[in-house]
């Protein structure tokens, strides 16, 4: 006889248990105010992401289009993983000196895994983190990207 | 003449040998399990390993100190502030540097947001094999907190690459102890919820409650640690054992069962996130003034010898062990990983279940590929 009891008693145990977890479920869904969920490619422009959010790494540009890399290939040797590569040039100043300064810096989005040694040792704060994170593209060549701008000249004040 | 003839059935005496993996869902990555089935008893499970490995300790022979740390996150992904920590743990060791207590504090925390997300993971994931689909989007869902808290501050949301030898990467944002404090609240609340959906469900706890006993000795002896190894009743939490960074001053329990099924490995996980809140909640509201890194060397050369440093991550103990000749890269680095040694006793515990209970048992090791690979 107990053993019946025991058997309705595990049944009616196992349902209440799952009735349990259905009022958690139920209550989720007849309120709509919890979802938290985003429609993603349609709020693109009103989604901001994190001002410190790793995105990729860009050389940021003032109005004049001066940048602030001196090309000393700190953020080259620091790259765990050959992303960054700094192609300097000898340049010839007002006052007749000679001087190194950048000729391309390129950067393989594509090997880069965002450890962000480059940006933290750049002795000169050239580097930063852009926003970005949409790096789709169909051919793998337009991965490597030259941060520099074309024609962009040192900041005044750096060495 | 007939009746002497006897009905050969071929292959009826054998073992079946079938594959697993390497692309089964329930494993969650690339593992290949050869199990040798009797019927529908699991009589040999064999783990082939490797399909993801990356060679990560010859490869942290080629490159600094620093640029070490950022290798370690792609070990145990679901614990990389604590792979990260344990190097720079080790490297500090070696150089002697004074670590002031906000770094400290915050490492502590950092970790143990790592250990709540990683078992949120678990919980989604193992609740996903067990049949639960609810289970994956609610568990996903208050991961997402925890990813937000480290993407404010460090930029990264898994790969956060936020240790560095001497420090940390960046200090803390100011919303960080209001967001900390803001997801605990809300955790709170949430973690009863994963009990009614998941813990006290019929279907879940009959299959996995008295399935895959590992025994203290058994446990010991293959050397099981984190939540398995503490479901057996095991104490091996490093955290309490030989406290590193600032889990000297918190107070909490080493979540310890005796009876080492599966279902107590579970337990034993949801229970490390309500100790993990205690944990954050004695330090998140006094966090030391200080910087946050302390000055290094451009180069960091470790002086000759042998380093070993011991952390808990959320699936057991990492060991970290370094030998330098001096030079600017070490000479040798070797990582005991967890999931390496808890894939270990996979075999053994699922000697003669049944294959369904197989996924129910080796989902609650809580097996991470890249970390047995690495």
């Amino acid at each position: 006889m107990s053993s019946i009891i025991q058997y309705f008693r595990e049944i009616f145990q196992g349902i209440w248990s799952l009735l349990k977890g259905m009022r958690v479920t139920s209550g989720y869904f007849f309120s709509p105010g919890k979802i938290v969920t985003q429609k993603y490619p349609n709020n693109r422009k009103d989604l901001v992401m994190f001002e410190r959010f790793k995105g990729e790494v860009i050389m940021p540009h003032n109005e004049n289009n001066e940048h602030k890399c001196t090309g000393c290939g700190i953020c080259e040797i620091n790259c765990p993983n050959g992303t960054i590569e700094v192609i300097s040039k000898t340049i010839v100043t007002e006052d007749g000196k000679k001087k190194r300064a950048i000729d391309k810096h390129i950067y393989r989005l594509g090997m880069c895994t965002f450890c962000a040694l480059c940006v933290k040792t750049c002795p000169s704060n050239a580097l930063a983190f852009s926003q970005e994170f949409e790096h789709a593209v169909f051919n793998r060549s337009l991965l490597i990207k030259i941060s520099n701008k074309p024609g962009s000249q040192l900041m005044k004040g750096i060495e | 003449m007939e009746e002497n003839i006897k009905e050969i059935v071929v292959g009826e005496q054998e073992d079946y040998v079938i594959n697993m993996g390497p692309q089964h869902p329930s494993t969650h990555g690339v593992l290949r399990l050869v199990v040798t089935l009797k019927g529908e008893i699991v009589k040999n499970v064999e783990p082939h390993i490797g399909y993801i490995h990356r060679g990560i300790e010859k490869m942290c022979e080629s490159i600094t100190y620093p640029q070490i740390i950022h290798l370690t996150d792609r070990m145990d992904y679901l614990s990389a502030s604590i792979n990260n920590e344990s190097v720079c743990l080790a490297v500090e060791k070696a150089l002697e540097v004074d670590i002031p207590d906000r770094i400290k504090v915050i490492r502590t925390i950092f970790s143990e947001l790592t250990r709540i997300q990683s078992h949120q993971l678990f919980w989604a994931s193992y609740g996903m094999d067990m049949g639960g689909q609810t289970c994956f989007f609610y568990g996903l869902r208050d991961r997402e907190r925890i990813l937000d808290i480290f993407e404010e501050t460090t930029g990264g949301r898994m790969l956060i690459s936020y240790n560095c030898p001497g420090g940390l990467m960046y200090d803390i944002h100011p919303n960080f102890q209001k967001r900390v404090k803001d997801f605990i609240k809300y955790f709170r609340k949430v973690l009863p919820e994963y009990d009614a959906i998941l813990t006290g469900n019929v279907i879940f706890t009959s299959r996995t409650k008295g399935i895959g006993h590992l025994s203290l000795e058994d446990a010991i002896s293959y050397g099981v640690t984190g939540p398995s190894g503490r479901a057996s009743g095991f104490s091996c939490d490093v955290r309490k054992h030989e406290p590193y960074s600032a889990y000297d001053r918190v107070k909490f329990n080493e979540v310890l069962y005796t009876e080492g099924d599966t279902f107590h490995r579970y337990l034993a996980r949801i229970e490390e996130m309500r100790e993990s809140m205690n944990i954050i909640e004695q330090l998140i509201d006094n966090i030391p003034e200080g910087p946050y890194a302390v000055k290094m060397k451009p180069i960091i050369k470790l002086p000759e010898g042998e380093y070993f440093q011991r952390v808990e991550t959320s699936r057991g103990e990492l060991d970290t062990f370094v030998i330098s000749d001096g030079n600017k890269n070490p000479y040798r680095i070797k990582f005991r990983t967890p999931c390496f040694v808890n894939l270990g006793v996979l075999n053994h515990i699922t000697r003669d279940f049944k294959i369904a209970d197989l996924i129910a048992i080796a989902g609650s090791l809580d097996l991470v590929i890249p970390d047995i690979d690495r």
